[in-house]
Order: structure tokens, then sequence, then C-alpha cells
């Protein structure tokens, strides 16, 4: 069996799997495993409505994926997507409520705002791997954290008076649509997409197309070699995070801006972070892989939203049956393992 | 008895777009050293991974001890007991001798390691065979060629009595090439039976009772060493006449290329190791450096090609002082570096070879055109350079990883050779080659000297710096102790001189 082939399989089987797992325990747990599908499936794909929601939750996903596969892609691992996701969502608000401009100038500040938060945030832990070789993984945790409580506190001092969310945005700053959402039933789909489409253009294009992208991958694959031929790795590294940092500001400008139009002060994290590693995982680090992954965990999360109202299937298996999925996904290895088995058994 | 332990029978073995072997008899007697020989690629590896299951033939069959065989993988052949000590050791450097050896055939009492027993074994199996490996010390503590006995000690503790031993000797230095070959002997004597891999032709002289010539996947055939001479094997081998001894007209040196004066560089570990020397390579020239592995080569180098920083004195290259230049800037003033570890420093393995072929240059016009990468100038220029330099490839467009050391390193010299560089540097330029491949880079260097440039070759092999060097500088300590001329010096002289026995022409400023 080719190679692309395979890699074709891997994430269906993956899926399917995920489902029989799921049947299994829904048939245990005494519920109906098809009424739960259906419901799921109808969650996402049932009506204009959910169809036009699961596009709204893919939009960060694809660009969480793509930060996590783009740092992936230099060798470096962007856990801080997260944070980085959560300041851009700050500073796409902030500039949303405190400037009144025309559309056509306030809504790209907004964004760029998002985008330049994030690759801050971004630039601290490539900086600090860069110059003196601290971890990435430890400090972008650690500043998950931080952006979540000084996100937070500026929320509650600066963009409100104590309270836990701030003003609206101004309309000349919002990605909402109108026709979007009409064609869709109301849901809260938005221009988002586009963004969301054009970055995924722009990281192909950066990686295979310019030749700063030939000396990010170079430095990604062998650092040594890439110092030996004259590559300045330190700048490389700093660039990558930052670059990485820019799509996940993108992807919190894509919830402040589009689905929320406002910032609120968060308990917990929005989790959209930590999913894009599993998106990208899942999409083997490729533009179009991440679509396609980002696709599957966007279904997957507003279709589970129906499950219990339709089936009632409580949240709580629902959650399960969701992170089976994603496990099989994840174990691609095994999967590749098995098709290897049955390919060999086929041949004698 | 068996005529043959082993026998592979007309062994066909393909991967996607080439045919690694085809139609190869390989028939080991009980109690003889066995050498499989063959250029760099040309299918050793792959047979021998046959053999230890690790890949299924197409084709062929394979007998133990004259019963047909299925290896499918590691395990059948330890069972049979066929065993490896690869190339590459396969240990846990945190892990203790007896630790490693035992991994996965643990001598366990009531479910715990019992390890003052496996120590005693170890201890037995070691002396027997005039191992004196100590089964207490710690990988990371002991030489290469102690591991190297580790990975023997594995196999035996596992029950061999085919040994295996994929290019033993590329790791090791003399003194314990020496000793290896006595182990092997006492192996022999023990009723053990070896393979040996290899494209040493000395050491197949020297140790082995017939040998089994593979070229470019074929079988050629094999003959008793006693019959043979290395002459005849070496044209086996590569399919040619080759000549060992490297042919090139006197030197007609020029101008000095490059000028090092009271150069002074410290390791990472912040010891000064090159300390105050003084270096002059001239145009049309080689300038080999002979001396010990450790004795500031290494950071000399680097130095130079702008990778270390230099604590104090001067490099001029050209009379243009290049000593604190970053390291693209040195590429850009004319130095050509072909790096000691190809696989780290020389290549990124995962790109294609094009993509490698640009490594340094694939910012610079016609490969980059406002910041876009120009694919097709860079694969034109691959397939040129693939041609040029008979690097044996499936297309441009194949991963570096995929070829063969000579090869990779083939591909590295036609990309440093082709920036036409005013000095080429060449660090241990043929480590892990065989000599089809060694007297192609060799004549290449020559190639280079002969058109006014200046080369400066670093080994530690003895007969490629008396071969292919016009003088010879020996390193010692981080200093030039002495310049000699290969054609009044002999072996015994250089040894001596690498050792630091002679300090007379200690800090010379002519050197």
């Amino acid at each position: 069996m080719s190679n692309r082939m395979q890699n074709i399989l891997i994430p269906i089987i993956a899926v399917l799997l995920g489902i029989i797992v799921g049947t299994i325990l829904m048939i245990v747990t005494g519920y109906d495993a098809v009424a739960g599908f259906i419901a799921l499936w109808n969650g996402a794909f049932g009506d204009v409505y959910f169809l036009g929601e699961t596009i709204r939750q893919i939009i960060p996903y694809i660009l969480a994926g793509l930060a996590v596969a783009f740092a992936f892609k230099t060798g470096l691992f962007n856990i801080g997507v997260e944070g980085q996701l959560i300041v851009g969502w700050l500073a796409a608000v902030w500039v949303g409520v405190a400037f009144e401009l025309p559309k056509i100038i306030h809504l790209p500040l907004a964004v760029l705002a998002a985008a330049l938060a994030g690759a801050f945030w971004a630039f601290i832990p490539g900086f600090l791997k860069a110059q003196y070789r601290v971890h990435e993984v430890i400090v972008t945790i650690m500043l998950n954290y931080t952006a979540l409580h000084i996100t937070n506190y500026i929320i509650r001092t600066k963009l409100s008076e104590g309270s836990d969310s701030s003003d609206p945005i101004a309309e000349t700053a919002s990605l909402r649509s109108p026709l979007l959402e009409s064609l869709t039933d109301y849901s809260r789909m938005h221009w988002g997409i586009v963004i969301a489409i054009i970055a995924v253009i722009i990281m192909w294009f950066i990686l295979e197309k310019t030749t700063r992208g030939f000396e990010l991958k170079a430095v990604g694959l062998n650092q040594h070699a890439s110092n030996y031929a004259g590559m300045n790795v330190k700048k490389n590294i700093i660039l990558s995070m930052v670059i990485s940092g820019v799509f996940a500001g993108l992807a919190g400008a894509m919830e402040g801006l589009g689905t929320f139009g406002y910032a609120a002060v968060k308990s917990g994290f929005t989790g959209v972070g930590f999913d894009g590693i599993a998106v990208a995982l899942l999409g083997a680090n490729s533009p179009i892989g991440i679509v396609l992954a980002a696709i599957l965990f966007g279904s997957l999360k507003v279709g589970a939203l129906n499950m219990p109202l339709e089936a009632g299937v409580p949240n709580e298996l629902v959650d399960i049956i969701i992170a089976l999925i994603v496990f099989f996904v994840a174990s691609s290895y095994m999967i590749r393992l098995l098709i290897r088995k049955i390919n060999k058994k086929g041949v004698k | 008895m068996v005529e043959y332990v082993i026998e592979m029978l007309n062994i066909r073995k393909e991967f996607p777009g080439i045919v690694a072997n085809n139609n190869i008899t390989l028939q080991v007697k009980p109690g003889e050293i066995h050498a499989l020989l063959g250029e760099n690629g040309a299918g050793k590896s792959t047979l021998m991974n046959v053999l230890f299951g690790l890949y299924q033939p197409e084709k062929g069959e394979i007998k133990v001890r004259g019963n047909s065989e299925k290896i499918t993988n590691p395990n059948v052949a330890n069972e049979l007991g066929i065993g490896m000590v690869h190339q590459h050791f396969m240990l846990v450097d945190k892990f203790t001798v007896t630790e490693n050896i035992i991994l996965g055939k643990e001598i366990t009492s009531k479910g715990k390691i019992d390890l003052k027993e496996a120590e005693k074994v170890v201890s037995d199996i070691s002396h027997k065979y005039g191992l004196s490996v100590d089964p207490k010390a710690k990988i990371a503590d002991i030489s290469v060629g102690m591991q190297q006995r580790v990975e023997i000690l594995k196999t035996l503790y596992r029950g061999a009595d085919i040994l295996i031993f994929d290019e033993p000797t590329a790791v090791l230095t003399p003194q314990e090439i020496a000793e290896l070959i006595q182990i092997m002997g006492k192996l022999i004597k023990e009723g053990k039976s070896i393979i040996l891999i290899t494209h040493k032709l000395k050491e197949i002289m020297e140790v082995c009772d017939r040998v089994t010539v593979i070229r470019k996947g074929e079988g050629i055939g094999t003959l008793n060493v006693s019959e043979t001479n290395p002459d005849e094997l070496a044209s086996l081998m590569v399919g040619r006449e080759v000549t060992f001894t490297t042919e090139k007209t006197e030197a007609k040196p020029e101008e000095a290329s490059l000028e090092i004066q009271s150069l002074t560089v410290k390791d990472s570990r912040n010891i000064t190791v090159v300390d105050n020397l003084n270096l002059t390579v001239r145009k049309g020239e080689i300038v080999g450096i002979a001396g010990v592995d450790g004795n500031g080569q290494t950071e000399l180098v680097e130095a130079i090609a702008g990778l270390r920083k230099v604590e104090n004195g001067s490099i001029l290259l050209n009379n243009k002082e290049i000593t604190k230049l970053t390291t693209r800037k040195v590429t850009e003033s004319g130095i050509g570096h072909i790096p000691q570890d190809r696989h780290k420093h020389g290549l990124v393995l995962d790109f294609t070879i094009g993509e490698n072929m640009v490594l340094q240059t694939y910012y610079q016009q016609p490969y980059s055109k406002s910041g876009m990468m120009n694919k097709k100038a860079i694969y034109e220029k691959a397939t040129r350079l693939i041609e040029e330099y008979d690097v044996r490839t499936p297309s441009e467009y194949t991963p570096a990883r995929a070829l063969s050391g000579g090869n990779q390193q083939k591909a590295i010299i036609g990309r440093e050779v082709d920036r036409n560089p005013d000095l080429l540097i060449a660090s241990q330029p043929t480590r892990g080659l065989d000599v089809g491949a060694i007297e192609f880079i060799h004549r290449k260097l020559i190639d280079q000297r002969d058109q006014g440039k200046a080369v400066l070759l670093v080994s530690f092999e003895m007969d490629e710096i008396m071969n292919v060097s016009d003088r010879i500088a020996v390193i010692f300590e981080g200093k030039i102790i002495a310049m000699v001329d290969p054609k009044e010096t002999s072996e015994q002289e250089l040894g001596l001189l690498m050792a630091g026995s002679t300090k007379k022409k200690a800090g010379d400023g002519n050197v």
C-alpha cells in the first residue's frame, strides 16, 4: 500500500475505531448508541444552523493547529498557543472597544493587534530558547497561566469597571456577518473563515515557496548543519516562534471579534490552544491536513452539544466518546501496525 | 559436521526503485572468518539485514547448519545462534555493562533482577574470550573499543555462535583494532564463526580465511584469501583497476592564501585547545594536518570557518582579515568546508539532495529570487552536480538520508567545490568510505590544488596524509610542532612527531 493511501486511511480507521468503542460504551451504560451518533451527526451537520456553528468552531481550530504545526516544522514545541490566543483575543477586543474608526481601518487594526500580541507572547519563549537555551515547553506552559491571569486583570480593571466582561466591540471592528448569519439560520458563523483559509495558504506558501521557509525548515531539521551552512539559528528559532504566535493570536481574534464580540474574565483555559496540538498532530503538520483535522475536531465539539438534548446521553459520556476518537487518532502508530499485519496476511 | 554453518543462496532483495541484492550467494564454513567485501552501497548491509531477519528476501534460500530456515525477525536469528555486532552501537549510556548485556534477557530471581548473578555470568564470558570488560562500569565511562566489546558480549550472552561484525574497525584506533583482531582469533578458537563486513582490504588480508565480493548488488564471487591479493580484491570490488597511491604532479605553490597567526581558541569546556598556533597554506598546495584526535584539529577548523570564537590571534584569507566574521561571511569570502561529521554538520538528512546542494547558497541568485525559492534552478544545479561528482542516487529529489555514506560525501564535496572557494578545508573527508570513493575524493582535492586553490586537509589516517599532502603540519596539543615534507618522512617519524616526541620547530613563525 502506498504511503499516501495509508495517510488517508489511518485517520478514517481511527475515527471508526473511536465510534466502535464509543458504541460499546454507550450500550454497556444503557444508552441508545445509534441515536447517540445520529444526534452527534445532526448536531454538527443536521441543518444549516448547526453547520454554521460547526464552521465557526473550525475557524479557531485551523489557526491554533497552524500555530502548533508551524513551530513544529521548525523543531519547536509551542504548548503556549493557548496563552498566545488569550492575549490575542484581549488585544483584538481592546482595539475593538477603544477606537472609533471606519471599518476598513478598524477591523484590520484589531486583527493586527491580535497577531502582534500573540507574536509578542511567543517571542518571549523564542528569545529565551535562542539566547539562554531555556526549554520552550516549560516557558510556554508558564506563560499560559500568566496570560490567563493578566488578561483577567486587564478586563476587570481596564476594559470594565470591576465587571466580568468588557463592553461589546464596535460594529466597525466586528467580523460578524449578517449575510453568513442569515444564510445559516442565525448561527454565529463569521468572516473569520476567510482569514483562516488565507492563513492556511500563507503557511503553505512560507514553508514551501520562500527562502525564509527553507531556512526555517533547515534549522528545524538539523540545527548543527544549518549553523555550519552559515544560517543564524538563534534568529530562526525566534522567528519561528513569532510566526507561530501570529497564528495563535489570530485564533484569539476570531473569538474576540467574531464569535463573542467581547472579552470575558475566564476561570480556565479555552482549550482551543491545546486542541490545536491534537489538530496539528492529526493533520501531520501539513496545511491541508490541518484543515481536515480542524473540521473533524470542530464537528465533534459542536455536534456533541446535541447528544444530551436529542439522545439523552449525558455530557460526561459525550466527553469520553470524543476523547476516545481523539485517542485512536493520536495512536496512529498502532493503526499503522494493524494495517501492516493485515497487508502481510493478504499477501500470503 | 555440516559443510557450511550459513548458506544464503541466490538472495534477491528489492526496494522501491532499486535492487539492493541480486542473486547473491554467501556460504560460511564453520570456524572461519569470512569477509563480505563491497563498496559503500553495494548491498552488504542489506544482505546481512536479510540474514538477521530485519528484511525479508524476495527470492532465495537461507540455510543455517544445513537446515532451511525462514528468518522473519531478529529474535528468530538470535534463536538460531546468529548475533550481530552493529557498527553504530545500541547501548544505553547510563546503564552498566552488565545491565546493557542482559537487557531483554534478564536473569531474575523472585521477579527481581539478580544483578550479582548476571555480573558473574558476564564476567565469565568476558574472561573466556579474553575481552576483559569490567561488568560494573557505566557505558558512558568506557572507551569506544570497550563499548564494542560490550556489543560482542551481548551476542555471546544470547548464545550466538555465528557473529556478524558490521564494519567493526571504522570507529577504532589502531591499538584497538589490533586487540579486536586478537579477540576474533579467540572467538574462532572457541568454535565460533565470523562474518566480517568491511571494505578495508588490509584487514581482510590479515584476519580472514575467505572473502565474498559483492558489487552494485551483484554477487561477484568467493575467494580464498591466501590465493588473492589486495589489488585483485580492489578491482573486483570496484569493477576496474584501482591505484592505491594517488598520482599527482609536483605542487606549484604561489603566494599565501590562508595565514594564521598566534591563533588561540578554547573548546566548549573553556579549555585552551588551539594555543598560539601559526600556519600558512599557499595557493596551489595541499597542507595536511597530522595529529592524534583531540589535539585541537576540530577547533582549529571551526575557528577558520567562523564557527568558533577566536580568543586571540588572527586569520587572514588572501590578505583579508576573516577572524571575527560570521560563518556566512566566511563562506562568502571564499572558504569551502567539508565537515568531519557529514550527518551532523554536512547535510540536512531529511532534505532532498537538491535542497542540500544549496544549503549555503539558497539565498543567492538564481536559487532565490526576491525571497522566493527557485526550485528549477536548484534542481538543475543538483542534476549537474550529481552527474559531475558521480553521486549515485535514484534522483535529485531523494532525501539525503537514503544515500550511502560515500555518495553523501560526494554530494558534499560537489557542493563545496562547485562554489569555487579559494580555500577548501577537508576534515576527515574519506572516513568510512571505500577505496573507490576515497580515490575519487583525493582526485578532487588534487584537482583543486592544480587549479591554484589552497587546500587544508585534516585527517587521522596516516596513509591519506602521506599520499595527498604537499606539506604536512604536525599538530600536538594545539600547536604546529613540525612541518615535514611527505617525500622525506616516514610513517614512523610522523607517528613519533604526532606523539609529541620532538618540539624542535615549535613556535617557529615560518611554518
